[in-house]
């Protein structure tokens, strides 16, 4: 039976393709790699080789799967399947399909995922996208293999979103999340930092610099419509959604010191939930909205803690060497990402809101600005190499690296969109 | 005001010129002028009709205030500086200034914003106890999105950590 899925139907409407990113490097290996054969999709063998890729560059780049060699072998349905073929080749699963241009313009592929020691049907789906959403149908069915044969949310059909900085020029770019179909949603010539999604995917809280301050604006990817939601003296920035997308909190200085307010997202109803004159930045919502984390000095050196969202005590999280920065909750609620500082370098570490215990992820370097992908499973962060500034991703058992790298210009400040 | 820049400019450049340096003169594109101008300029202006500001001996010529790492204070080395812009500001009630906080890149970008502003704050707070109105005041950060210098190194970090006091133009 095959489930009908349709793509591309929240897509941003402006905006040019940036330039086409970018090379991708990928460091270390899962623990147990699952053995999977891609036969490239009969029909249209173009698009099926053009999707293949784009399957293939997702499962290697999460570094859980090995791909079984298919050589001589391309079964495009299942009554051509041959099991014992493909357990003498060591693959325990097979993805086989045909894909078509349909009377209406639309991309069409018909896509199953075979258990071959079992040798049952674990999926099967007719995935439809738009002409030049080819790679989205690739997205959506390595989201399948990966769903079915880790037990976990495939992530590579949802986006990034970064900023790329030339020279003298600074562009809020959204990208799907292995960097490509990069789109501009934002470019000028003053500074922008601090991109956050909206739950939904459908807006961008950032700081601009084009007021001559720091100013928090909210933008839709729908219209490209956006508003200065918080403008006032001093700075504004570090903007957060809480998770039913109906509070923004920011943080000013117009009362004195870095501190931390909710407003909604229009701009309306501002009122303020920390009140300790030191630096009180990065505030960033729980799951469940009750509580926040954010970096605070008040205690000397940059550390993470936590309060409620509707003011009272703080409570210390960190308590390493050095200082710890811009912690973002796991997807669970259970633990949270940040970046730690110590000996002049930045590692990417997590800690467990439970125990406290503080794993580093990373080997360290100019490592800057965590946050998880919708599953809880990989991390994106700001890193450098070769003296440019790069996406990078490890997985969160610190087993898989990978950098990206765009054509030109440093990326800074990614953010891991939502799952829609 | 602009006149007044205008001609020391091209007392700049007659200087230059009288001590046959052409390529000097090419090179002075000269929004404020500083290099040069008193040792050759025979007084033709009455000193006191010059702004301070525009001075290049002048202690209000030093516009930048620097920090050590993760710090906020101004340091004593600088405070004479911002005492001058004090009292120059108390004295020229019309001159506005803003102040602005930049930071190195150890720390996260938000972070560094926070510490910029606290920076520019700091020095805003000090020119006021020495005088000049808040309304002549305004302050912000740029923290490290604005580098000066690049490179991940002490020579560039010390640089770029630094409030500078932007006056506005007349």
């Amino acid at each position: 039976m095959l489930k009908i899925v349709f793509l591309g139907l929240l897509m941003l409407v402006h905006s040019a393709i940036a330039s086409a990113a970018l090379s991708i490097e990928i460091i270390g290996a899962g623990e147990h790699q699952i053995p999977v054969s891609l036969v490239p999709m009969g029909g249209d063998e173009k698009l099926g080789l053009a999707i293949n890729d784009v399957v293939t560059g997702d499962l290697l780049r999460s570094g859980l799967f090995r791909l079984v060699d298919t050589t001589g072998k391309s079964p495009h349905d299942v009554a051509d399947v041959n099991y014992s073929d493909w357990q003498l080749r060591g693959a325990e699963a097979l993805a086989i399909g045909t894909v078509g241009v349909q009377p209406n313009g639309r991309i069409e592929a018909r896509f199953r995922l075979l258990d071959v020691v079992k040798q049952t049907q674990l999926v099967g789906e007719a995935v439809s996208a738009n002409d030049g959403q080819l790679r989205a149908i690739g997205h959506r069915i390595a989201d399948l293999i990966y769903e079915k044969l880790t037990g976990d949310k495939g992530v590579f059909s949802t986006r990034i979103v970064y900023v790329n900085r030339q020279s003298k020029s600074y562009s809020l770019i959204v990208a799907d999340s292995d960097g490509y179909n990069d789109q501009v949603v934002l470019k000028q010539k003053e500074p922008v930092m601090s991109p956050a999604w909206s739950p939904d995917g459908s807006h961008l809280a950032y700081v601009s610099f084009e007021t001559g301050h720091a100013a928090v604006f909210v933008q839709s990817l729908l219209t490209n419509q956006r508003k200065a939601v918080a403008d006032f003296p001093g700075s504004n920035s570090a903007p957060a959604w809480s998770p039913d997308g109906h509070q923004l909190a920011v943080v000013m200085t117009h009362d004195g010191s870095s501190q931390i307010y909710l407003l909604h997202p229009d701009g309306s109803g501002v009122h303020r939930i920390t009140f300790s004159g030191a630096i009180d930045t990065e505030p960033n919502f729980s799951p469940d909205g009750q509580s926040l984390l954010f970096t605070s000095d008040r205690g000397g050196s940059p550390q993470v803690y936590s309060m409620p969202v509707e003011g009272g005590a703080a409570q210390r999280l960190t308590f390493a060497d050095g200082s710890c920065f811009s912690p973002r909750y796991s997807p669970d609620g259970k633990s949270f990402v940040f970046a730690h500082l110590t000996g002049g370098r930045f590692y990417i570490a997590t800690q467990d809101l439970q125990n406290g215990q503080m794993v580093t992820l990373t080997e360290g370097g100019w490592e800057k600005k965590p946050s998880f992908a919708p599953n809880g499973k990989i991390i994106l962060f700001a890193s450098e190499a070769r003296g440019r500034g790069i996406l990078a991703t490890v997985s969160s058992d610190g087993r898989v690296q990978q950098h990206m790298f765009t054509q030109s210009g440093d990326a800074r400040e990614p953010v891991w969109g939502p799952q829609l | 005001m602009k006149k007044l820049v205008i001609s020391i400019v091209l007392l700049n450049l007659l200087a230059a010129c009288a001590s046959q340096k052409p390529k000097e003169v090419a090179a002075a594109p000269a929004p404020a002028p500083v290099a040069a101008a008193p040792v050759v300029a025979p007084v033709v202006a009455p000193q006191t009709n010059i702004d301070p500001l525009n001075d290049p001996k002048s202690i209000l010529a030093g516009r930048s205030v620097y920090y050590p790492f993760d710090v906020a204070a101004v340091q004593d080395a600088d405070k004479p500086l911002v005492q001058a812009h004090a009292k120059y500001l108390s004295e020229n009630p019309n001159r506005t200034v803003r102040l602005e906080g930049n930071c190195d890149e150890r720390g996260s970008t938000e972070y560094n914003l926070g510490l910029g502003q606290r920076r520019a704050d700091g020095v805003k707070k000090m020119l006021e106890m020495g005088g000049a109105k808040a309304a002549q005041l305004s302050s912000i950060s740029y923290g490290e999105e604005k580098p000066k210098a690049a490179g991940h190194n002490e020579a560039a970090w010390s640089q770029n950590r630094r409030t500078d006091l932007n006056y506005a133009a007349q």
